[in-house]
């Protein structure tokens, strides 16, 4: 779909800040918040925009449970449908939280989270790896998230510049 | 033996100290200050930059360069001053890596100035330009550029201030604390009094990079100003490289030249580590200026428009990143305003009077923070307006 340099600077700025009120777009981008209005609007309808999320460090909360993996999955391309029925039967699982397809030596880049290891073993083993046409798969544990999605977890982003300067 | 009273020398004696020390005096020890009152970019350096340098001290280049800065960093100045500036300089004999632009206005007043030489100094503009051409042994004559034309200086108002001792016309746009760009019309006037009188025009386009609406235009790519431009830049503003102090000053070969003496008595050469950083910055750094500069935009919008609903009225500054709202309308003077604005609700602006009498009735907010902050800040001046 064809959309205009404004609409693409809106949905630029509201994927770095979904918060920004039509107000403040309204200034940021000196058109009338109706003009913004229907423009959200249009970015939403068309999904262009698809989801308003928040970013959260899970591991700041105490007693937090819950573990993520990268599961490397080789799959038998179908004929016609090629790997997308496979990856269906993959990502309507819930615990599924996101699935690419990949250039290089395995085929769906699938990633998981569950409450304990024991969780993902099991999705692993009883659901991922029986669906039909999944070859093999390689499970990876994530350890710690530096950075997400473009943001640095734990940066020290104090503003280090003296109060006032010519 | 009795001691002299001072030993300093009068003329450093009669010097005023810069307005905006008090002000940071002021915010010692207040937590919870919101400050638009910084005039640097709130990004930190780009990563690629700071690894350069990283790299370079891991390589052990910690000696001396030419005076003149590296001949590599001074071929990839040219060739970007003749992409952008759109005017050719010759990286041998007429460019100068000099401490920030700062040191570079320094260098090219001591160069021209005799003593008693005049200097139009275009108020309001950032504080040491006045202070150094008394320094340098001129005197300073301020011209100052009128609010009724958005402090855009008038051919007409130079001229009026020429005299036989005149030597040269100091101009910043876009401009410190304005914001405010000449468009090239306006520039193709000031030349014209330039040439009329065979004066120069000392240029700080140090904000070049940072224009929202409009192409940049610099003083030397106005025919027939090359010979006449000293053009002084550098990488503060658009590489977020204030705390580097690297600038850079191009200027035909003779006065080039005679920057050089000083340049090299006084300062040897600039930081080694800080060159090969810009050298980076140059190579690779021009998509990062542009993503500052796009974000500048929008921030600039913001604050515009937020000034204006509450009644400041701010016209849109064209380039730099700051606006210039007049506070008149409060019944307040800049310094009254904006002690009060920063007691009563924390936030910091610099009076407009600190940039020259003409700053006066008008504050500068930088727009060099954070989305998030400046939302804060400008509901924090809207209730100290709303509530006068």
């Amino acid at each position: 779909m064809k959309l205009t340099a404004t609409e693409i600077e809106i949905a630029g700025i509201l994927e770095k800040d979904a918060r920004l009120t039509n107000d403040e777009l309204a200034k940021m981008t000196d058109l009338s918040v109706d003009q913004i209005s229907q423009i959200v609007k249009k970015l939403e309808d068309q999904k262009v925009i698809v989801r308003y999320v928040s970013l959260v460090d899970w591991t700041k909360i105490d007693g937090h449970q819950g573990v993520t993996a990268m599961i490397d999955v080789k799959v038998t391309p179908k004929r016609d449908v090629g790997f997308n029925e496979v990856a269906k039967r993959i990502y309507r699982h819930k615990e599924v939280k996101s699935v690419y397809l990949m250039s290089g030596t395995y085929d769906l880049s699938v990633q998981v989270e569950g409450q304990s290891v024991n969780d993902v073993a099991h999705f692993v083993s009883q659901k991922l790896s029986t669906i039909e046409g999944v070859i093999s798969t390689t499970t990876h544990f994530v350890l710690k998230k530096f950075k997400h999605d473009g943001t640095i977890y734990d940066s020290d982003d104090r503003d280090k510049r003296i109060v006032v300067s010519p | 033996m009795v001691l002299k009273t001072s030993y300093l020398a009068n003329h450093v004696q009669n010097l005023k100290p810069s307005g905006i020390r008090k002000f940071f005096d002021a915010t010692a020890g207040m937590t919870d200050v919101i400050s638009l009152g910084v005039g640097e970019p709130d990004f930190v350096t780009p990563w690629n930059v700071r690894e350069a340098a990283i790299l370079s001290l891991e390589d052990g280049h910690t000696s001396y360069t030419a005076n003149a800065g590296l001949l590599e960093l001074r071929e990839a100045i040219a060739k970007y001053v003749d992409d952008y500036y759109c005017v050719s300089y010759d990286p041998a004999h007429e460019i100068t890596v000099t401490v920030g632009a700062s040191e570079a206005i320094d260098i090219a007043l001591r160069a021209i100035l005799d003593p008693g030489d005049e200097v139009l100094v275009v108020e309001p503009c950032f504080v040491s330009y006045a202070p150094l051409v008394t320094l340098a042994g001129g005197t300073p004559v301020i011209v100052a550029a009128e609010k009724e034309n958005d402090f855009k200086v008038q051919a007409r108002q130079l001229e009026d201030a020429v005299t036989e001792r005149t030597k040269a016309i100091m101009i910043c746009s876009p401009n410190n604390p304005t914001g405010s760009m000449l468009s090239k019309e306006e520039m193709e006037q000031v030349a014209g009094v330039a040439e009329k009188h065979d004066l120069l025009i000392l240029s700080d386009e140090i904000y070049a990079e940072l224009v929202y609406d409009d192409l940049y235009t610099s003083f030397a790519a106005i025919d027939g100003m090359r010979e006449r431009t000293i053009l002084v830049s550098g990488f503060s503003k658009d590489m977020a490289m204030t705390g580097w102090r690297l600038g850079f000053v191009c200027a035909p070969a003779e006065i080039t030249q005679g920057m050089l003496k000083i340049h090299q008595y006084a300062i040897m050469c600039a930081s080694t580590m800080a060159q090969y950083a810009a050298l980076e910055g140059l190579r690779n750094g021009r998509s990062d200026m542009a993503e500052m500069r796009k974000s500048y935009r929008l921030r600039r919008n913001f604050v515009v428009e937020s000034l204006n609903e509450m009644g400041l009225s701010c016209y849109k500054p064209e380039g730099a990143f700051y606006t210039f709202p007049n506070i008149e309308s409060t019944g307040m003077d800049s310094e009254s305003f904006a002690k009060r604005l920063l007691h009563e609700e924390r936030v910091v602006v610099v009076p407009g009077n600190a940039f020259g009498d003409s700053g006066e009735g008008y504050v500068r907010c930088s727009y060099a923070t954070s989305m998030h902050q400046l939302r804060e800040a400008m509901k924090r001046i809207r209730h100290f307006v709303d509530n006068l």
